[in-house]
């Protein structure tokens, strides 16, 4: 996501570090590329214009101040990410729990924008946080979207209230003050309701979805939005605002390319925060909205924060402990750990998305190797592991040719794999020694600052895979969690 | 909008000011046409003289919109095939019942197949609208492979002589390699036994930019030979469509405007660009 508007952003910057001292000329400049920029990633046309104008207030004013410091580059872009994150909604907002249970949240949106999929992913997001919610279905309009909701319910195993079948049968407004009275008597804490997709402009649906509001008098009703929408999400949410009101916003599909200009237009029209994101088809796919951490991302600086805490939520503490102390002590470190690694890895998510948050990641050639990355060499590299007797996994010495013939029959992989994924993990061991050591890093091996070495990250032997990708999935995964 | 028409009435008078052609621009940024084109449209505009603005803009856009044939195929002597795909939540399978329905009241007998395995009832949805429509429609199991469904789905159509089949299929980002290759598959089982006459593209006419992106990864990933345009009765002007045209030189075959069974329109380019800046 906000990847053009990432690129464009970098390269903006890039032409202005070049330059000593600032001059006005410059700044025009660079605000003129700022501002196609986010039109052309669909930014609300007067939301880019008061952007702009905004930093352009702070900027050419105290020119000379900017260039009297020591890094007048810096001090531009260091306004630019503060406008950002106000732009983006300042703090991350939480749900706010009614004082007596239940709480009551309702979806409202346009069609399509991802109302069902998200109320179930909502679902599962509170219930993982011990909550008791129930999902109610009062979109009667959409065919089967009552079936959908019940699946979706299901699958992530909270209860849905659906007495009507839908397809046009029923009354929503009904269902949804039957619902709310159903979750009280079997003591609910919070309550979801399904609302259908409805036009900004259709004034009847918009009274409808007025009366479902009250109802059931909702203690937050979530505006959700897809994050492709274009200049009309100026329009679509001034006439939610208008027509039912809305107390946040969830912006959805946010995992393809979309340039998220809405994100950053929404928030500044309607003065109503982003709170949630969804980022993905999985019921996992879906976090808290941090404006903080988005700007880091569109300004290049990546998402570390983010990307520490699924790793956190992926190493359980004990392993994680285990690890680092193994580390320190000396223990050679086996194949088994580094299959532990990896197995948390992949309960972190895609590789593609994790590495994306890391600095500098999503800009012109890293995002294209970024792109092309292939998520099922982790499932590969974990096969061929394995494989291995628990004896070959203690100690890789004992692996001679015919052990490695055997464990490329039993991974289905051909032998220069194994031989290949033995190599970088014999250097990847001997590094970690070496740091144990004091030695520091062996000449020749960049790393990107402040990263542990995660197993895996020797040279490449022969070129024959691309252990690149290994080496630095290693990373931030063990960097965080010995952090 | 009466702004177009405001401005329109200036130039009668012959007195536009730069401020005037700035709003003019903006228009049309906010139509979703893009930032450089309607900054192109208007430079061009500039040059007209004479004339009413109007007139000059409008043919300006024109020479935009797609040359390629805009009407539905249909093989005379054999099921034509019509494949729907699009991103998640555009209308597809909304579309696939209108245009069944469509091509049902035409007088041509229709099968529709539900290959969208994925999304949680999908498959109920369009057996909900099939049995509306009155047509078959062909269906596999949840969760399972959607070439399969496709492959029976073919070989039903032929075997009953159906003038028409058309797929639906589940919603994907263009950015997922292995969807996109997923949909390579059932385009490639499906020709095993007939071709593939017709891929339509399914586009949500308030989606921004993003558009033109979908609309280049689809065409490259599959013969993509028109558009539907979706949602084009909210308040958007769906200048999209036209960029997309510009950009793809893709077709817009259909307008969808409504939840109804009958909202959905073959495409008036006049309509629309009358649309894009005169209301």
């Amino acid at each position: 996501m906000f990847d053009s508007l990432s690129s464009k952003f970098s390269s903006a910057f890039a032409s202005l570090r070049k330059k000593g001292r600032i001059k006005s000329g410059d700044l025009t400049e660079i605000l003129d590329e700022i501002r196609l920029a986010l039109l052309d990633s669909d930014v609300a046309l007067e939301v880019a214009d008061s952007f702009i104008e905004r930093i352009n207030a702070r900027t050419a004013n105290s020119l000379d101040e900017i260039n009297r410091g020591i890094n007048p580059s810096q001090a531009v872009f260091d306004i630019v990410h503060e406008e950002l994150v106000a732009i983006l909604g300042g703090t991350a907002r939480r749900i706010r729990y009614a004082k007596v249970a239940p709480t009551v949240i309702l979806l409202t949106g346009l069609q399509g924008a991802g109302k069902t999929s998200l109320a179930g992913k909502l679902a599962k997001y509170l219930k993982d946080q011990g909550n008791t919610p129930i999902l109610v279905a009062s979109d009667l309009q959409r065919p089967n979207a009552v079936t959908q909701l019940q699946v979706v319910g299901e699958s992530v195993g909270v209860p849905v209230f659906a007495p009507e079948p839908g397809n046009g049968i029923g009354d929503p407004v009904k269902v949804a003050k039957s619902g709310l009275a159903f979750a009280k008597d079997k003591q609910h804490n919070i309550v979801i309701v399904d609302t259908a997709g409805r036009l900004g402009v259709d004034a009847e649906l918009m009274a409808q979805a007025r009366n479902i509001r009250d109802a059931v008098n909702p203690d937050e009703v979530l505006f959700v939005v897809d994050a492709m929408i274009g200049q009309d999400a100026v329009k679509t949410a001034q006439a939610f605002l208008d027509g039912v009101g809305f107390d946040a916003v969830v912006l959805t599909k946010l995992d393809g390319d979309a340039r998220g200009g809405a994100a950053l237009s929404i928030t500044e029209i309607t003065g109503r925060p982003i709170m949630f994101a969804a980022t993905g088809e999985k019921v996992g796919d879906f976090d808290l909205f941090y404006p903080d951490r988005m700007a880091s991302r569109i300004l290049g600086l990546g998402d570390v924060q983010t990307l520490a805490e699924q790793a956190k939520k992926a190493f359980d503490g004990e392993s994680a402990a285990k690890l680092e102390e193994k580390f320190a002590s000396g223990d050679s470190f086996t194949l088994d750990d580094f299959l532990s690694q990896l197995e948390a890895m992949k309960k972190m998510g895609s590789m593609t998305k994790l590495l994306g948050m890391l600095p500098g990641m999503n800009s012109g050639a890293m995002k294209k190797q970024l792109d092309n990355f292939d998520e099922s060499e982790l499932v590969r590299t974990q096969a061929i592991v394995q494989s291995m007797t628990p004896a070959e996994r203690t100690d890789p010495k004992i692996l001679n040719g015919s052990r490695r013939v055997r464990i490329a029959h039993g991974s289905g992989r051909q032998v220069s794999e194994v031989n290949s994924l033995v190599e970088r993990f014999t250097q990847a061991q001997k590094v970690m020694k070496q740091m144990r050591n004091g030695g520091g890093l062996p000449a020749g091996m960049a790393l990107p600052p402040g990263m542990a070495l995660p197993p895996g990250a020797g040279k490449a032997p022969g070129g024959q895979k691309p252990p690149k990708k290994k080496s630095r999935s290693g990373n931030p995964a063990k960097r965080a969690a010995s952090s | 909008m009466a702004l177009f028409s405001k401005l329109f009435a200036k130039i009668r008078s012959g007195s536009l000011s730069s401020q005037d052609w700035l709003e003019l621009e903006r228009s049309l940024i906010e139509s979703d046409l893009g930032a450089r084109s309607a900054h192109e449209v208007i430079e061009l505009a500039k040059k007209v003289k004479g004339e009413s603005l109007e007139d000059s803009v409008t043919e300006i856009l024109e020479t935009w919109l797609s040359a390629q044939d805009r009407t539905i195929a249909n093989a005379p002597d054999r099921t034509t095939t019509i494949l729907v795909v699009g991103v998640n939540g555009t209308g597809k399978t909304t579309s696939v019942a209108k245009l069944a329905q469509l091509l049902h009241s035409r007088g041509s007998s229709v099968m529709v197949a539900a290959a969208d395995t994925f999304r949680a009832a999908a498959i109920e949805q369009l057996q909900t609208w099939g049995g509306r429509i009155g047509i078959p429609v062909v269906a596999g199991k949840a969760q399972g492979d959607p070439a399969s469904v496709a492959f029976d789905a073919i070989s039903q159509a032929i075997s009953s002589n159906s003038n028409y089949l058309i797929i639906d299929t589940a919603g994907r980002l263009h950015t997922k390699s292995g969807l996109m290759d997923e949909l390579e598959k059932i385009r490639r089982v499906v020709e095993k036994i007939s071709p593939i006459d017709e891929v339509l593209l399914v586009v949500d006419a308030t989606t921004g930019q993003n558009g033109i992106t979908q609309a280049k990864t689809f065409a490259e990933k599959l013969h993509v030979t028109g558009l539907i345009a979706t949602k084009m009765d909210g308040s958007t002007k769906g200048g999209i469509a036209l960029a997309i045209e510009r950009e793809t030189g893709l077709p817009v075959k259909f307008v969808g405007t409504g939840e109804g069974i009958g909202d959905l329109q073959v495409f008036d380019s006049k309509r629309y660009l009358h649309g894009l800046i005169s209301d």
